[in-house]
This record gives structure tokens, sequence and C-alpha cells, in this order.
């Protein structure tokens, strides 16, 4: 009906418009002058490459957050639309969407139980764009490499990022 | 009758029925396997010949009075005795059996060059080399001070010869070279090179993994020192490898491994050593791996490697000439003189994507930085798909790979 053949669905699965749209124009893509927390995330095999930064109030909430490096194009748009969904989140409403992030590629069926509010519902939407990976194992990594360093620089209060 | 019938002359697609593994099907397709770079696939004779000494004659070696023991002991001896022959070693002592080519590099790095080298001395190895040619050495000059030289490569990914001759100073200890690329193809002079360092009396490794399962090998008609090649690429068991050393230079080598097989005679006070080989085979060896790395060298002798070289050749050739027709290609490694091996980027697409993309469509390739991580800093880029031949690929493989890019195209269209 496309055009596209039947058994290539997976693949467009995998690559949806979407994460195709965030890989070539990642948002929030490099520095984060003032960051308060940042960490790196790093796939040897691949040599995905990613750096978060994040800029946390004094009432722990995200204010701001950008990431720099490179990778795949679902590590990238991931990365991307992680900056997305966490900026005006608080710390912990954050991490919650990793751990539900996490599950929902890592386990098959696992709902999204996660609830940060309804104006967020939409952005928690569009996170099933990554979806697609569950059919391609070798690939979850790739897609959960930017929450993991999320989930690492939201645990590290006791290393603040430098600006160098 | 009396007269001989002629052989019916044999073709890459008899080659190719020879591996079990290769008539599968992924992803709904039959499998174009191009990742033998990586790893190689075994012939039914390779995987034959390890169940058939599993359930035979498997008993340690060089051990035992009883049947099974010489049996296990035989059979691994007479496939050093192959590689001895295959790749023309003057003495069956200088085939030492390793896990792979990573340990016949260290094992030369911490015997023969770290009780050698000090402050002041130079290690020279290649800006092309894998990392089992580069941390081997830099262990060894950080335990000793000894500093590493890199020569530099140009940028179809040949090594700079006028810029390596004047690297090749009295103060370097040891050359380390790879024979062909394993991220790029190129095929090194090193006949030359070696050549050159006799003149000034540097001893030169030789990293065959990518040599050995592509091209006939004579270590004497090299003359290097050392050569080290792995089972697995050249159609044995993972776990096998070989170290070639030059009897006299051996011999000088204080053991790399302690344990079991290696001594004549130990006491609380004092061991004495065994004698060349096994001094350097400490613990029970990989016996059915050796063995099945004999029945892959009968296997490629019955074929010839100057035919497989000359196969191989024109396929290479094929693929490197129908990739270039591919829009948007890039090709990483146009080294003149190369082997097996075409690296690329496709687009903008990152080549992790391409490689599943390319899974999807029952097209096995590797993906990334190929454990040469310096390599692809000098080309500026983070990783390379890379598609990889050996004997048992054929024209139509090359046109699915093709074929399998078109799609990809269309994907990230």
């Amino acid at each position: 009906m496309t055009g596209r053949p039947a058994e290539a669905e997976e693949l467009y699965d995998l690559y949806r418009e979407l994460i195709l749209d965030h890989a070539r124009s990642p948002r929030h893509f490099g520095r984060l002058d003032n960051a308060t927390h940042t960490a790196q995330g790093i796939n040897p095999l691949c040599g995905d490459k990613l750096r978060m930064y994040f800029r946390i109030d004094e009432n722990r909430r995200i204010e701001d957050t950008a990431f720099e490096g490179s990778g795949c194009a679902i590590s990238v748009a991931s990365a991307s639309l992680l900056t997305d969904t966490v900026i005006g989140l608080s710390v912990d409403e954050a991490d919650s969407v990793f751990s539900a992030v996490t599950k929902r590629l890592t386990q098959d069926n696992s709902e999204d139980k996660v609830d940060i509010g309804g104006a967020r519902k939409e952005q928690m939407e569009k996170l099933k764009a990554l979806d697609g990976v569950r059919e391609f194992p070798s690939r979850v990594k790739c897609a959960t490499l930017a929450w993991h360093a999320l989930h690492s620089a939201l645990s590290n209060d006791a290393i603040p990022a430098t600006t160098e | 009758m009396t007269q001989a019938q002629p052989k019916p002359s044999i073709t890459a697609a008899d080659w190719r029925r020879d591996f079990p593994v290769l008539e599968q099907s992924v992803s709904g397709k039959p499998l174009v396997y191009l990742d033998s770079a990586a790893s190689a696939q075994q012939p039914a004779a390779v995987i034959d010949a390890v169940a058939r000494y599993h359930r035979e004659d498997h008993a340690n070696v060089h051990r035992g009075v009883h049947t099974l023991s010489h049996r296990a002991t035989d059979a691994y001896e007479a496939a050093r005795d192959k590689i001895r022959d295959f790749i023309n070693a003057t003495n069956r002592t200088e085939i030492v059996l390793t896990s792979g080519t990573t340990e016949s590099i260290n094992l030369v790095a911490q015997s023969f060059c770290r009780p050698g080298v000090g402050p002041g001395d130079k290690i020279l190895i290649t800006h092309l080399e894998h990392h089992a040619n580069i941390v081997p050495w830099q262990l060894v000059c950080e335990q000793t001070g000894a500093e590493l030289l890199v020569a530099p490569i140009d940028d179809k990914g040949q090594l700079d010869l006028e810029a390596l001759w004047p690297l090749m100073t009295s103060d370097v200890f040891m050359l380390a070279v790879g024979h062909v690329s394993n991220a790029l193809g190129t095929i090194n002079p090193v006949r030359e090179i070696i050549a050159e360092a006799r003149k000034r009396d540097i001893p030169v490794l030789v990293d065959g993994a990518q040599g050995v399962p592509h091209m006939p090998i004579d270590v004497q008609a090299l003359d290097c020192d050392f050569y080290a090649f792995s089972g697995h690429k050249m159609f044995g068991p993972t776990g096998t490898g070989v170290l070639y050393g030059r009897e006299s230079l051996l011999d000088q080598m204080p053991p790399y491994k302690g344990g079991g097989d290696m001594i004549l005679e130990v006491s609380f006070e004092s061991t004495i050593y065994n004698d060349l080989p096994y001094k350097f085979e400490a613990g029970t060896p990989n016996i059915s791996g050796v063995i099945g790395l004999g029945a892959a060298i009968d296997y490629l002798q019955s074929i010839g490697m100057q035919r497989i070289a000359d196969y191989e050749y024109g396929l290479h050739e094929y693929m490197v000439s129908e990739l270039s027709q591919v829009d948007d290609i890039r090709l990483i490694g146009t080294a003149l003189n190369k082997a097996s091996v075409q690296s690329f980027l496709l687009g903008d697409i990152h080549s992790h994507d391409l490689g599943t993309i390319l899974d999807h469509q029952g097209v096995a390739i590797r993906t990334g930085h190929h454990c040469a991580m310096p390599v692809m800093t000098r080309f500026g880029i983070s990783g390379t798909a890379r598609a990889s031949l050996a004997f048992y690929n054929n024209t139509n493989d090359v046109n699915r790979l093709i074929e399998a890019l078109e799609k990809a195209k269309q994907v990230f269209a």
C-alpha cells in the first residue's frame, strides 16, 4: 500500500519517521552552560559516545538539558527524545521515566506506569517510538544509552559537572 | 580402465558447499556472510575432525602411556607438523601453539621484549595496527620505560614508507607490523620492510591474522623473526593460534607462562624448562581445537592457497568496483594492494544502523571501529561498515550486499 514490502515492516518500525527526524535534527544538541550534573554514556562495542548535561535548580527540578557526542540513529534519537521529555521534571520524576523506559525496552509487554502529569502524556507517547528496538536485541543498548547516562548523572549529586 | 579420469574442475560453488553454516536463512533470506575477517566459518572437514576426536580419541597429551593419550598426542603433534609445512618454517620447534594472535603477540612482547628493553629503547609499530598489535607493546613500554613509535599512513590507508625508514633507527628494539590491515584490507609490503629491518638488525614481528587466510605464507622467504596468526580466521576453531618464531630467538627467551608441560624437572629450588616449543606451552592445550586447525590446513592445502588468493583477488576487485558505483558511498581504505576487506560509509547513515538493516536482509557485515580505533581517528570517523570476503563467497554475495545497501538508503530516505 505504501510500496514497502511486508517483510521490511520491522525495519520501518525501528526507523520510524520520528526516530529519523530526531536523529537528523537532534533537539538540545550541544553543550549546556552552567550544567550542574553531567554524565557520559559510552557503548564501546559500536563507539557511541554521548555526554548528557543537566541544570538542576534548588528545588531539584531539571531546568535545562542538552547533549553532545556521536552515535547511531537510535542512540542519538533516544537522547534527543530524552531531552524533550525531562525538561521541567523533578529529579525523582525523571528517574522514574528512566526506570519506565529501560523496563519497557528490555521487557516484553511491560506497561508504562509512570505518571508525570497530564501535560506530559503526549511526550511519553512519543517515547514509544523507541519500541521498535525490542525486535532488535542488539540495538536495545543504543536506545537506553542516554537514559543510563541520565540516571548516572542524577545519582551523582556529589560530583557536580565541571564547566571547564 | 587404465587411464585415470580427468579431475572435474572444482569451482567456488563447490567450496561453498563445504561450509554447512552457510546453508541457512537469516531474516528469511539466504545468509550472505561477509564477516570472515572477524571470524571465518569452518568447513565440514574441520567440524567432523573435532567431533571425531571427541568421540574416539580424547585424552590429555604428552602425559599418559595409554592408547588414547598416544592417539591424542599424535594427532595434536601432527597438526604442528601441518602448520610448519603450511607456513614453510624450518623446524617444528619453531611452531608455538597459542590461543590466538593476541596471545602470540603478548608472548613476544613479554618474553622477547620485556627482558631486553629499557628507557631509551623504542618499539616501532604502524598506524594501521589492530589493538592486539598495539596494546601488548604499550604494556611493555609502561613496564620498561621504552617508547612506542608509530609509523604514519597516507589517505589511502597505505604505510608511508618514506616516513617509516627514518624511524628504523638503531635504538629500535623491535618492529611489529600487520601483514594485512583488518580495518582497511591494505596489504603491507612486509617483505620490503623486513629486508630493511634486517639491514639494521631490528627484529620483526608480523601480525599475520589477516594474511594467512588469504595468501600463501612462507616465513623463510619473508625472513621475519616472528609471525603470529589465529586458527579461527583460517577456517579452524576459535581458541587456537600460532606463534612462529626463529629458533635462535625462541631459544633465548624465558617461558611466558609457568605450569605443567613446559618443564623437564621441577623441585622447589628450581625448574628445568622443557625444550622448544613446549617451553612456551604451559598447561593442557586446546587439543581438539589444534586438531581442527590441522584439518583446516589439510582442507586449504587441498584447494591450494595460491588458487584461493587468485580467486579472492578477482572477487575483491568485483566487490570494490560494485561498491564504488553506489551513490553516496565513501570507500575507506583505497590502497592499491588490498585483500579481502572493504570498509565504507553510506551517506550519513551510521555504520551501526547500516549493520542492522543489512542483517535484516540476511547480509552479515561488521560495523564499528574493528578494534583499530587509531585507524578510525586517522580518517576522522568513529567507525565504518566492513565487508570481508573469503573464498566461499561469490559474486552473488556481492550483489546481495549492493541490494541491501540500496534498501538501507530507502529506509533512511
